[in-house]
This record gives C-alpha cells, structure tokens and sequence, in this order.
C-alpha cells in the first residue's frame, strides 16, 4: 500500500492544456474523489496516474517513486474503467486471472485469489460466464474484481457506475464503501456525479478547466466552498449567488438593497466592498411578509414528495435574478410571491473579481 | 418512419431488375447450364459428334493422376497466397493503425494495388523475377541463390503465390484496419495495466478479438486463389514448368481450349462449381453468427 502525490501537474494535448497546474497528496489508505464538470480533465489526470497518458510537466509519485517514466504494469495499479473494458472473449474468471498469469503467479495461487474476490463480489456462481453474458451490474463487478485480485497499491476508478441504473447505482455505492473499508487501498475515483462525491470521499478535490477549484473533506467543501464554481456545482439546485455590497455595521445590502441581511458579526474591514452574497436553496424558509428577507416571483415548482423546488426572480423583469429554494412543504401557491427569510449563520460571501470565498 | 421505397405498379420493379438479371442470366447461369450440359458429354477431336456419356467424364477425371496433382497444387497454393497476403495484411494494418500522422497517405498508397489488373500486377512481378535481367533475380544471384522459375517448379510456384497474394493483401488489409479499429482502446489499455506487454497484448487479445475477421478474410482468399489467380498463373507461368502451377481453374481452361477436350473441361468446371458453392455456404452461414467469442 501507498499513498500519491501530484506536484503541479501540466498536461498538455498540442496547444491544448487541459491540466494546468494540479497538486495534492493522497495519505495510503485514502479515498479521494475527483468531481468536476465534462471536459474539465478528470479522467486525463487519472490516466496520467494510471501511465496511460504522458506527463507534460510536473511529477507523480505512488509510495516513495516517482512514476512519470513507468510504465502503467511498473505503477502496481488497477484501474476500472466507465465501460468495464472487460476482455470479451474471456470467461469471468479468465478476465479476473489475466493479470495474475502475466504475473507468473502459480496455479493455485490463482485460483486461490480469484476465488476469493469472485466471493468478495458475489460472482461465484457466473465465472464460466462470457461478458455479453452478465447483466450491467454484473460486468460493473467483474471489472472491480479484476482490479482487486491483483492486490495493487492504488486503485484508480474512471466513472464506474456511470453506466448503471439510479438503483444499481446507489447499492454499488456502499458495496464500494464496504469495500473499501475492508481493503484500506488507497483510492483514487473519478465522477461527475457529485452525491457519489459527497458519500465516497474522505477528500475531494473539485475541478473546474484543468485547475482543482478547492481540495478538502465532502462537508469542508459544501459548508465553505472556496470559490463560487464550487458553491454552484455542489448542492442541488446550485447555491444562489446575488450580487451586492457590504454597507456600514455589518449589513449586507443585495439586489440593489431589496435584500438586506446583518451579518452574525461585523466586518468593518469590508465595508464598502462589492460582495456576492450566497445562500443554499434549501436554506430558505418561508415566512410572514413582515419577517421576509426577500419576495421571489414563483417562476415554477417541482414538488418531489418529501420537499419542494421552487424556482423563481426577483423584481418586476422577469429575465431578472434567478432564486431557487429547497422548502420542507409540500402544498404551495404556484404563482405569486413567496416571502422567504434565512439566517445570517449559512450566508456565504465570495468576492465578484476573483470569484474566491471572502473568510470569515 | 417508413424509408422504404414502394412501387405503384407491378411490373416497374421487373423492369429496372431486368439488364441486372439479363446480366447474370447470359454471363452466368447460362454458362454454368453448359457447362453442366457438357460435362455428360463426349466430343470427337474434331466436333463432329457429340455423345451422351453420363458420368463418363467426371470417372475418367477422378482416375487421372493429374486431376489430382492439379488440386494438390490448388490447395498449396491457395493456403500459401491466404496464409501470406493474411499476415502480411495484418502487419501493415497494425502498423497503421498506430500512425496518427500520415495515416490517409498511408492508407491510400496501401490499397493501390487492388486497383491493378491481375495480369499487369502478374507482368510487373515476372519482369523483376525474370530469369535473366529481373532486378531481383540479380540480387538473388548476388546472395547465391539461382532464381529461374522457368525452369524450377517451386520457384515459379513462390512466384505465383507472391504476385497473387500482393493483390489481396490491400483487401484484407482494409478488413483488418476496419478491425482493429473497433476493438476498444479502452481493452489495449487495461491489458497494458494488468501487465501484459505489446506482444502479450497482441496475441492474448487483438489476435482472439480479429478472429472473425480472420476467418472471413480466409475463405475469401481462398477462393479468390481458386478462381481469380487466373490472370496472373496465365501471364508468368501459364500453368508450367511441368505443370507446377497448374491449378485447377487453369486446368479447365487449358483442357479445353488447348487441348479442346471440351467434355473433361467441363466436368471440371462442374466440381470447381460446387467447390465455390460450398465455400460461399460456409461463408454465409458464418457470417449470420457474426459474433463468435
Ligand atoms: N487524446 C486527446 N487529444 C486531445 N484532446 C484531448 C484528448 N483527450 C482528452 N482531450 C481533451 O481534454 C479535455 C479533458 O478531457 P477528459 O477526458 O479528461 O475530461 P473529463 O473531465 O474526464 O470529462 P468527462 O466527464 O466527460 O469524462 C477535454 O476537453 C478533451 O477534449
Ligand atoms: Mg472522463
């Protein structure tokens, strides 16, 4: 087992950067998911861990080696990749023992550890099986069969349940949470899909165009995300983001002063300071008119059984500011307004020019 | 949506089949009824007298010792053209497959010699092999080896199968192209983490994972060698020295028209018939289970 580090990493495709300038390292043991949006490089930072794409600049190392020059089969690391990439013409157990045989690894032995995984996995009964055989779920868990088997020091997964059904998708979740947790592999997890994100991770580091945007533990990333890329791209709907300006006392003034909200403590050093004021839909609640902090719109609602999406604009044009809110009640008007109120303790403040979070 | 095309009346459908079937009609079945016409019958030297034989023919063919050295030397040589122009397909087409610039020059130079005729490829190959000023025949001479396959059956047989094979090899070379093409990068690259190497990886997967390929592009060059090497055999060789190259499709055309026994030619070409609908029966039937691992 090991740990990886990444320091400052470039990757380059012609005069295309698609990397530009990662760093992190990953304790032996941890379980760290990559989260970004389509094209933003996770799976090419994967794959340069994994040795299947070169290293533009920069430096990998697995445990104390640097890699950058290894082949992938030097690295001692399994990969999983989106579409299981499992050997079609090879039984289950043929498709689990392939690594094992280039090993050398004797008969027994072989067949002493596929047999082990095959039960890990619950494939016992499916290894004469062909691929085309088996069910979606069933090539998902051959192909992580296949990667635990040879006991590597990191496993690297590429979106590996991406191609799965909402339902297959969340059991596979804790059946890679417990195995992970019997394992202790050093992991590293690629997705797009940020709930994989929040349940996977000890760490995650958010990506945005080959930069990571903020690394740190799932709750550290959603209570202070670090930019407004990230404030928006984890919660569901994304955080809202109001422009405004910090007047005297602590006061937030948005939306050309229709909001106004004091802050839990005052920040003479921001007075006068252009702010985006952020705060999570489901951090809304409704309220009497006198007590509101603002009076959407109602655009539309989704009503999904145990609360409410309501989507809708402050002031009179209705291209104006977009405010979305996550409400525990179920039964709502469908037009009008909606008095709405939230407390000073989940504001988020983020600065216009670098789109950084301002500490408090 | 219905994208199919549906015709009002009844007979326009006939009428544009029609100079197709006309086509296939004249050049081929009624040929073929011929031949098989002919195969029961017995001409005089002259043709004077036509005589219905029966099976005659076909006894007769089965009883001569030469029948038998023709498919002897039909079946070396169709394997060794298949066996070559294979691998060497499968060579250029993994070569190519790994160039990423160039690739469409590469490609097009590739599948140039499908474009020449048989007998021009066939005459470009005998002028270099020619025994005395061909180009190659001076460099072999150069290594000590002495090339006239004018005179020395085996090497007019290399001969044949070379300038036979460096036809095909452009065909299955597009086949096996198209192939590797379709096996996902994806298998390459979890072979190449699980350890295994560029020789590993080729024959562990992309050689089981081109096996359909490979078994279609088989047969095909085995009846291309069957029947299409007729030009090439008929512009170097012409069946000799002594009949070492005298494969089964040449023997029926030199029967009959060199030495006009019409009635054996015939026959022949009635079993050289139901080779090429056996073989073309093992090729559909394969192809309908397209999907073989
Ligand atoms: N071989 C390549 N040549 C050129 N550009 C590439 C290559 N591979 C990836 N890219 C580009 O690099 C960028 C990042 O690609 P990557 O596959 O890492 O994205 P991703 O974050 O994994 O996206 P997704 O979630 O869609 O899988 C994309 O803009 C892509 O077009
Ligand atoms: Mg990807």
């Amino acid at each position: 087992m090991a740990g990886v580090a990444i320091r400052d990493v470039h990757k380059s495709f012609g005069p295309v950067k698609v990397i530009q300038g990662i760093s992190m390292d990953i304790a032996d043991g941890e379980f760290v998911v990559m989260v970004g949006p389509s094209g933003c490089g996770k799976s090419t930072l994967l794959r340069m861990v994994a040795g299947l794409e070169s290293i533009t600049s920069g430096e990998i190392a697995i445990g104390e080696r640097v890699v950058n020059e290894l082949e992938p089969k030097d690295r001692d690391i399994a990969m999983v990749f989106q579409n299981y990439a499992l050997y079609p013409h090879m039984s289950v157990y043929q498709n689990m023992a392939y690594g094992l045989r280039i090993q050398g690894r004797p008969k027994a032995e072989i067949e002493k550890r596929v047999q082990r995984a095959a039960e890990i996995l619950e494939l016992d009964k499916l290894l004469k099986r062909r691929p085309r055989e088996l069910s979606g779920g069933q090539r998902q868990r051959v192909a992580m069969g296949r990667a635990i088997v040879r006991e590597p020091k990191v496993f690297l997964f590429d979106e590996p349940l991406s191609n799965l059904d909402a339902k297959l998708r969340v059991q596979m979740r804790s059946e890679l949470q417990a195995l992970h947790q019997r394992l202790k592999t050093t992991t590293l997890y690629v997705t797009h899909d940020q709930v994989e994100a929040m349940t996977l991770a000890h760490r995650m580091m958010v990506m945005n165009a080959g930069r990571a945007e903020q690394i740190g533990a799932p709750l550290e990333v959603y209570q202070k995300p670090a930019t407004t890329f990230v404030a928006a791209f984890i919660g569901s709907p994304p955080m809202n983001l109001i422009p405004g300006r910090i007047a005297q006392g602590g006061k937030v003034l948005a939306h050309d002063g229709e909001i106004s909200v004091r802050l839990p403590e005052p920040r003479p050093a921001l007075e006068g300071r252009d702010v985006l004021l952020g705060v999570r839909p489901e951090h809304f609640e409704t309220c009497a008119q006198s007590e509101a902090l603002l009076s959407p719109d109602i655009d539309f609602l989704e009503l999904l059984g145990s609360d409410s999406l309501v989507y809708g604009h402050l002031g009179a044009d209705k291209q104006g500011m977009r405010v979305a809110a996550r409400l525990h009640i179920s039964i709502l008007a469908k037009e009008g307004r909606l008095p709405l109120r939230f407390s000073a303790e989940h504001v988020h403040l983020f600065d216009p020019e670098s789109t950084r979070r301002i500490e408090d | 949506m219905e994208k199919r095309v549906t015709f009002r009346s009844a007979w326009l459908p006939y009428a544009l089949l029609a100079p197709q079937l006309a086509i296939t009609v004249v050049f081929f079945f009624w040929p073929a009824f011929q031949a098989v016409w002919f195969s029961f019958q017995l001409q005089d030297a002259f043709g004077l007298s036509t005589q219905f034989v029966w099976f005659d023919n076909f006894i007769a063919l089965f009883g001569e010792r030469n029948y038998w050295a023709s498919f002897r030397t039909t079946a070396i040589f169709s394997f060794s053209v298949a066996a070559l122009s294979i691998s060497i397909a499968l060579l250029l087409a993994v070569m190519a497959d790994r160039v990423v610039r160039g690739a469409l020059v590469y490609k097009t130079i590739l599948i140039w010699p499908y474009a020449v005729a048989a007998a021009v490829a066939a005459v470009l190959w005998s002028f270099m092999f020619a025994p005395s000023i061909g180009i190659i025949t001076y460099v072999l001479k150069g290594l000590g080896v002495d090339w006239n396959w004018v005179l020395k059956g085996d090497q007019a047989m290399l001969l044949v199968v070379i300038a036979s094979a460096w036809k095909q090899i452009p065909h299955n070379f597009l086949f096996f192209l198209a192939g590797l093409q379709s096996i996902p990068k994806s298998l390459i690259e979890a072979a190449a983490i699980d350890g295994a190497g560029p020789a590993r990886r080729f024959w562990s997967i992309v050689v089981p994972l081109l096996s359909p390929v490979t078994f279609f592009l088989l047969v095909v060059d085995i009846v291309y060698a069957f029947f299409e090497t007729f030009g090439v055999i008929d512009a170097t060789t012409q069946g000799g020295p002594a009949q070492a190259t005298q494969i089964l499709v040449y023997k029926v055309y030199y029967d009959g028209m060199k030495a006009a026994d019409i009635g054996g030619s015939s026959a022949q070409s009635v079993i050289l018939m139901i080779i090429v609908i056996g073989l073309t029966a093992i090729q559909f039937r394969y192809i309908e289970r397209k999907v073989h691992y």
